[in-house]
C-alpha cells in the first residue's frame, strides 16, 4: 500500500533528468535519448493517474505515445545520419552553419 | 511488499536516469536508458498495466533502443567532448529547472485527494480490455497513427538515402 | 461502429491520405531520371479534391461530433481546413518547378505535404487530446523531414536537425501537460475537461501547471516568444516553398488547437500568460527583423511578430465572439500574404538558394516589375495598409482588444506595427530605389508559380476588399462553439 504520489514523483524525476540531459549534453544522440527519457517519465504519469482515476484511458495514451516515439526515433536517427554525412560531427556546438 | 518493490525498481530506474547524465560515452548512456525502460516495465506491472508493460519491453526497450544502438555503432559515436560553458541554456535553464522541480514537487504533494494508497494492480489493464477500447472509442486515433508511420517510413527513406536520385 | 456520416466528417483527410498513398506507390515505379512534375500536378488535384470535400462537409447536416466524440465538424474546423488546404495547394504549385531546379525532384515531397496536411486538418477538428497529439505529431514530423529535403546542402540538414530536436523537446512538454491535465480532470476530452474545470469550485494547482506545460509545447509550434529561438535558423536553412508551408499551415492548425483549449478550458488564468507572450513576441519579432540582412530570416522574425498580434486576439477572447473571429480572420490573412511573399522568394532563390540576401533584391523593380509589384503588395499587406487583407486582420484584432478594454496591449501592438513597417518598407525601397546588382532579368515565372502567386494575391485582395464574407463566416463559429 503506497500512495500514487510516489509514482508521480518518480515520473517527475525522470522528466527532470531528461530536461537536464537535453540542456547539458552535447552529443546529438544523447540529446535525443534525453527526450526519450522525458517521454518515459510522462508515460509513468499516465499509468499512475490511470490507476488513481480507475480508467484505462491513460493506458491507451501510453500506447500512442510509444507509437509516436518509434516514429520520431526513425525520423530523428535518419536526420542525424544525414547531418553526420554533411558535417562529419555529432557535436551540437559544431553544427553551426546557421547562427542562432 | 509493495513499498519494497517500488523502492527497488524505482531506485534502479532513477539510478539509470542519473547514470545516463553522468556517462561520457554515448553507448553507456544508451545502455543505462535500457535499464530505465526495463525497470519502468516492472513498475507498470506493479500498477497493473499488464499490456503496457509488455509493449514497453518489446517496443521501447527492444525495437527503439536497438535502433539507437545500431546508429551509435554505425556512426562510431565515441566519447563526448567537454561541454563549453557559454550556453544561454545553462544560465537560464538549470536554475529554471530547479525552480520548476520545486514547484512540481509541491504541486504533486498538494494533489492527493484523500489518498489511501493503492494495492499492487489496483487497476487491472489486460490486453483484451485495452484492445477493446483501442478499436472502439479510440478507433480514429488508431487509424490515424498509420499515417504517422507512413510519414516516418518515407522520412527515413528520403533523409538517409545516399546520392542524388 | 462508425457511421457513414462519421466518415464524411473526415472526408477531406481521407482524400488527402489516398492521394498521398497513390503518390507513394507511383514514385518508385517511375524511372529514375524522369521528371516528377506529373506527380506534383496530381498532388495539386488532390488538394483541390480535398477542398471540394471540405465544402461538401460544410453542409449543416454533417456538423457535429463524430467517432465517439473524437472530432467535431463545425464552422471553426471547416474554416481552418480551408486555410490549410489552400496553403497546401499554393505550396504544391510553387514547388512544381522549384524541385527540378534545385535537383531534389522526388515524389515523396508531394506525398509528405499531403500527408502532413492530414495532420493539420485533423488538428483543427479534433476535440480529444489523444487525437490532437497524434495530429500534431503528424504535422510536426512531416515538417521536420521537409525542412531537410535539400539533403546535400549542409544548412538544410542542420535546419532539419534543430527543428527536430527542439520540436520533440517541446512535444514532451506538451505531453506532460496533457498527462497532468488528465490527472487533474480525469478526462482527455476537451469538452469534459472544460466542464470539470468550469464547474469545480476550486481548481487544483496541478491544472495550472498542466496548462502552463501545454502552452509551452504549443507556443513552440506557433513560434511565439519566448519559445521562438528556433524560427530564424530553421526558416533560413529549409527550402523556401517548405518555409511558405510550415510558417503558415501548421501554425494555423496549432492556433486552432490553442483556441479550442484556451477558450474551452475557459479561465481568466490564461490571460496574463497570453498577454505576456503577445507583448514579448511582438517586440522580439519586430526588433529582431530590423537587424537581419537575409530575407528569409527577416520574414522569420516577422512571423514571430505576427504570432504576437494573433495572441492579442487571444487575450481579448474573454469576449468570445470578437476574439475568436478576429483570431480566425488573422490566421487566414497571414497565411495568404506570407505564402505569397515566400512564393516570390522561392522564385528569386536561384540554384542552391543563393540569392536570399536583402541586397539581392536591389533593383528588382527594373529587373522584373511584375514580381516586384506582387512582393510589394504582400509586404504592404504584412504592414497592414488598407485594401489588403493585412489591414482588416490588424483592424479586427485591435478593435477586439479595445472593446475588451485592453488599452495597453492595443497601444503596444499599434506601436509595434509602426516599428514593423520599417523593415518591410526597407525591402520595398531596395527594390525600387536601388540599382540592380546584375543586369540579367529575373528568372521567368512558370505556370505553377504564376498560379500560386495569383491564388495568394486574390486571397489577400479579397480579404482586404470584401472582408465581410469571411468575417460573417468566422463570426458564426463562436456561437456554435460551446454547444455540444
Amino acid at each position: 500500500m503506497i500512495p500514487i504520489s510516489y509514482y508521480l514523483l518518480l515520473s517527475a524525476f525522470l522528466f527532470a533528468c531528461g530536461v537536464t540531459g537535453f540542456l547539458i549534453k552535447r552529443n546529438i544522440i544523447t540529446l535525443f535519448m534525453s527526450i526519450e527519457l522525458m517521454l518515459n517519465g510522462v508515460n509513468l504519469s499516465f499509468i499512475a493517474f490511470a490507476t488513481r482515476l480507475q480508467t484505462l484511458d491513460g493506458h491507451i495514451f501510453v500506447f500512442f505515445v510509444m507509437v509516436v516515439a518509434a516514429a520520431e526515433a526513425a525520423v530523428g536517427l535518419a536526420i542525424i545520419i544525414s547531418v553526420y554525412r554533411t558535417r562529419e560531427t555529432l557535436n551540437v556546438d559544431r553544427v553551426n552553419l546557421l547562427k542562432l | 511488499m509493495h513499498l519494497f518493490l517500488f523502492l527497488l525498481f524505482g531506485g534502479i530506474c532513477a539510478g539509470g536516469a542519473v547514470n545516463l547524465l553522468i556517462q561520457r560515452k554515448t553507448i553507456n548512456s544508451a545502455l543505462s536508458l535500457i535499464v530505465v525502460m526495463g525497470s519502468l516495465a516492472l513498475i507498470y506491472l506493479l500498477l497493473g498495466a499488464e499490456f503496457v508493460a509488455v509493449v514497453q519491453v518489446i517496443i521501447y526497450a527492444g525495437a527503439i533502443m536497438v535502433l539507437y544502438i545500431f546508429v551509435i555503432m554505425l556512426l562510431n559515436a565515441g566519447e563526448e567532448e567537454q561541454a563549453k560553458g557559454s550556453n544561454v541554456a545553462k544560465i537560464f535553464g538549470i536554475p529554471g529547472l530547479f525552480a520548476g522541480g520545486i514547484i512540481g514537487i509541491w504541486v504533486l504533494l498538494q494533489h492527493r485527494p484523500a489518498e489511501q494508497g493503492v494495492k499492487i494492480g489496483a487497476l487491472y489493464g489486460p490486453a483484451d480490455q485495452v484492445g477493446w477500447m483501442l478499436f472502439n472509442k479510440y478507433l480514429l486515433a488508431f487509424e490515424v497513427t498509420s499515417i504517422l508511420v507512413l510519414i516516418a517510413i518515407m522520412g527515413a527513406v528520403v533523409l538517409a538515402r545516399r546520392g542524388n536520385n | 461502429m462508425p457511421t457513414a456520416t462519421d466518415y464524411i466528417r473526415i472526408l477531406p483527410e481521407i482524400v488527402l491520405s489516398v492521394w498521398g498513398m497513390i503518390i507513394m506507390f507511383i514514385e518508385p515505379i517511375l524511372p529514375a531520371g524522369r521528371s516528377r512534375k506529373g506527380l506534383g500536378i496530381f498532388a495539386a488535384v488532390g488538394a483541390i479534391a480535398a477542398i471540394a470535400a471540405t465544402i461538401y462537409q460544410a453542409r449543416p447536416e454533417f456538423a457535429g461530433s463524430g467517432f465517439n466524440g473524437m472530432l467535431r465538424v463545425d464552422h471553426f474546423s471547416v474554416f481552418f481546413h480551408l486555410v490549410v488546404l489552400l496553403v497546401t495547394l499554393a505550396t504544391i504549385l510553387m514547388s512544381l518547378d522549384y524541385l527540378p531546379f534545385q535537383k531534389i525532384d522526388r515524389g515523396e515531397y508531394y506525398a509528405l505535404i499531403l500527408l502532413g496536411a492530414v495532420g493539420m486538418c485533423l488538428m483543427s477538428s479534433a476535440v480529444e487530446l489523444v487525437l490532437i497529439f497524434i495530429a500534431l505529431e503528424i504535422s510536426s514530423i512531416s515538417s521536420y523531414i521537409l525542412a531537410g529535403f535539400r539533403r546535400h546542402a549542409a544548412e538544410s540538414a542542420e535546419s532539419s536537425l534543430k527543428y527536430f530536436l527542439l520540436g520533440s523537446f517541446a512535444t514532451a512538454f506538451f505531453l506532460y501537460g496533457v498527462a497532468l491535465l488528465y490527472g487533474a480532470t480525469g478526462s482527455t476530452n476537451v469538452f469534459d475537461i472544460a466542464r470539470t474545470l468550469g464547474t469545480s469550485p476550486h481548481i487544483e494547482p496541478l491544472a495550472y501547471v498542466a496548462v502552463a506545460l501545454i502552452f509551452t509545447g504549443l507556443g513552440f509550434k506557433v513560434a511565439c516568444a519566448p519559445f521562438h529561438v528556433w524560427t530564424p535558423d530553421v526558416y533560413e536553412g529549409a527550402p523556401s516553398p517548405v518555409v511558405a508551408f510550415m510558417s503558415t499551415a501548421p501554425k494555423a492548425a496549432s492556433f486552432a488547437v490553442l483556441i479550442r483549449l484556451v477558450i474551452d478550458t475557459a479561465s481568466p488564468h490564461w490571460f496574463w500568460v497570453i498577454w505576456t507572450a503577445a507583448v514579448l513576441s511582438m517586440c522580439v519579432g519586430n526588433l529582431g527583423a530590423i537587424l537581419q540582412s537575409n530575407v528569409k530570416r527577416m520574414l522569420a522574425y516577422s512571423s514571430i511578430a505576427h504570432a504576437g498580434y494573433l495572441m492579442v486576439a487571444f487575450a481579448s477572447a474573454s469576449n468570445r465572439e470578437l476574439g475568436i473571429s478576429a483570431a480566425m480572420f488573422y490566421s487566414a490573412a497571414y497565411a495568404a500574404m506570407n505564402v505569397g511573399a515566400f512564393a516570390i522568394i522561392t522564385q528569386m532563390a536561384g540554384a542552391g538558394e543563393r540569392y536570399s540576401q536583402i541586397d539581392d533584391y536591389s533593383g528588382l523593380g527594373k529587373r522584373s516589375p511584375v514580381l516586384a509589384a506582387a512582393l510589394t503588395f504582400f509586404l504592404l499587406s504584412l504592414i497592414g495598409i488598407p485594401i489588403t487583407g493585412g489591414f482588416f486582420a490588424k483592424f479586427y484584432v485591435f478593435s477586439a482588444a479595445l472593446r475588451t478594454h485592453l488599452i495597453w496591449l492595443t497601444v503596444i501592438g499599434v506601436a509595434n506595427s509602426g516599428m514593423g513597417s520599417y523593415y518591410y518598407l526597407r525591402l520595398i525601397v531596395r527594390m525600387y530605389m536601388f540599382e540592380p546588382r546584375t543586369e540579367e532579368p529575373a528568372p521567368r515565372v512558370r505556370l505553377g508559380m504564376g498560379l500560386a502567386i495569383s491564388i495568394c494575391l486574390i486571397a489577400t485582395l479579397w480579404l482586404g476588399v470584401l472582408p465581410n464574407v469571411v468575417l460573417h463566416y468566422t463570426q458564426g463559429a463562436p456561437t456554435i462553439f460551446f454547444t455540444r
